[in-house]
């Protein structure tokens, strides 16, 4: 029964996002948290509303590619700009960060898209980039990539030193 | 009564479809606009006819026998080791090899005329001078692109496709997504549009008209809503329509239309869509550099008028739940030179 009940919250589409749903960003991110080069541990206080949601999550890596993220982060290896594949987040790694930094942009190259696109489809971006850290349930992310490359999740357990 | 009540509704839904078939031929394959599809109609009516036929014997068949005299109460039963007499065995012999036969040979005809029908109808056919056009399924609309071997002449566009009158027309299929099937029935049959390989048809129309198109293999949520439009017209027509397709995008002209034309600029508008000689070079979704000269908008699930437009850029999941375009808000005040600038682009 739980797994069918998780079943159904997998497959749900939220195909018109409801505007109070997503009025939850704040002021969560404040840059004076974050210190550059030591731990990033700022308030996570908010959450994506699209956390494990499989239907958001593949939605988000559309976009992901259609924004040309992927032009410059490739498939989350970087190569232009940073990889989205890893532990240490310069601007923090929560969804509140990751969040603050599509929408505002950072020094040396990543454009701010605050303005440019529907909040909505942020927050579905932001679920695809966690879960390429395996930070999305197992039940909401496939279980094998559209391209050629290793699961993500075996690069994080390769990174965090677990083998399989 | 439940029988009879079945009975009639499955002849209310078949008259209908007869009727709607009738009504609306822009999308028959029963009228056929060209010779790929009169080959389908021709074979479609034979094998109709054919085994029409041969079913009414069969039931004729079955309703005599149903009526043949039998042996009564007063008649004494068969004997177990009942053996038919001769004239009986070498009469029965004859008609099961008569029948065997028939079948084998109707089916032969039948096989040959189908495989006939479909080499004619090849892509392997080499056409003169033909014009080729890719035609890219995506969800839920397609991306239509005239192939030049001059690139000053390649055009893109989407959901609508012109050609000329008596000139052969190579289909290029392709997919960004998923499996989809390009069927326009008055010009040819259907065929799948395959990710990462290039699948064709040639199609032709020998007299001008609007003929109506749908995807026909299951694509997604949307699937119902993904028709296309082929337009053939004579070919000086085709031309001008050709010329006026390849120049940019009409400038603004009205205060309302320079006002719409920076609200496309500066909103999600311009990631997805191009509109040629503007800097929104996006390549998601539609082109949009003639938008307000096709017929439809959301892949002709509407007609293309303001109202339509205005409906579908405010919330595109009303119109079609599921589909790829951003619900992008724009306030009330920029919505008309929205709608006006995108119409004013013929």
């Amino acid at each position: 029964m739980c797994l069918l009940m998780s079943a159904c919250q997998r497959q749900h589409q939220d195909i018109r996002p409801s505007p109070t749903s997503l009025a939850i960003y704040g002021d969560a991110a404040k840059e004076d948290v974050i210190r550059p080069g030591g731990p990033v541990n700022p308030q996570p206080v908010v959450n994506n509303p699209y956390n494990g949601s499989a239907y958001d999550i593949s939605e988000g890596q559309r976009l992901y590619n259609w924004y040309n993220c992927s032009g410059c982060h490739f498939q989350g290896g970087g190569g232009i700009g940073p990889p989205l594949i890893k532990q240490h987040w310069i601007y923090g790694g929560e969804p509140a960060n990751l969040f603050d930094t599509i929408v505002k942009g950072r020094p040396n190259g990543m454009p701010a898209w605050g303005g440019r696109i529907p909040a909505y489809q942020i927050w579905e971006i932001v679920a695809y980039v966690r879960s390429m850290n395996g930070e999305q349930p197992r039940s909401a992310t496939p279980s094998r990539a559209d391209s050629i490359e290793p699961n993500p999740q075996t690069i994080v357990n390769r990174v965090n030193g677990q083998t399989k | 009564m439940m029988q009879r009540a079945k009975w009639a509704r499955a002849f209310a839904i078949a008259s209908s479809l007869v009727l709607t078939s009738c009504i609306y031929n822009r999308q028959s394959a029963v009228d056929p606009a060209g010779p790929q599809a009169g080959r389908v109609d021709t074979l479609w009516w034979s094998f109709f006819w054919l085994l029409g036929a041969i079913f009414l014997i069969v039931m004729i068949l079955t309703v005599m026998t149903l009526g043949r005299r039998h042996r009564g109460f007063e008649q004494e039963p068969l004997a177990i080791r009942h053996k038919a007499s001769d004239e009986t065995e070498s009469q029965l012999r004859r008609v099961v090899t008569g029948a065997t036969i028939a079948t084998i040979v109707i089916l032969f005809v039948l096989i040959v005329a189908s495989v006939g029908t479909g080499k004619a109808n090849s892509e392997l056919q080499q056409k003169k001078n033909p014009l080729t056009i890719q035609v890219t399924g995506t969800q839920w609309w397609w991306q239509i692109q005239y192939m030049n071997s001059d690139p000053t002449q390649n055009l893109t566009t989407a959901n609508e496709i012109h050609i000329p009158v008596g000139r052969p027309v190579q289909i290029r299929g392709a997919s960004n997504d998923v499996i989809h099937s390009f069927w326009v029935p008055n010009l040819n049959g259907k065929r799948d549009l395959i990710p990462s390989r290039i699948t064709s048809e040639w199609i032709e129309a020998d007299h001008p008209g609007e003929f109506r198109g749908q995807c026909a293999e299951f694509c997604g949520l949307q699937h119902a809503h993904m028709a296309i439009w082929v337009i053939a017209e004579p070919q000086a027509q085709f031309d001008a329509w050709m010329k006026a397709q390849l120049q940019p995008a009409a400038a603004p002209q009205t205060p309302a239309q320079i006002r719409g034309q920076q609200v496309f600029l500066n909103n999600a508008c311009m990631y997805c869509h191009a509109i040629q000689g503007t800097p929104a070079v996006g390549q998601n979704g539609p082109d949009l550099t003639h938008f307000g000269s096709r017929r439809g908008i959301a892949a002709n699930t509407v007609p293309n008028t303001m109202g339509n437009l205005a409906g579908w850029i405010l919330d595109p999941q009303s119109m079609k739940p599921g589909n790829h375009m951003a619900t992008v808000e724009v306030s009330s005040t920029d919505l008309q030179p929205l709608v006006e600038y995108l119409e004013s682009l013929k």
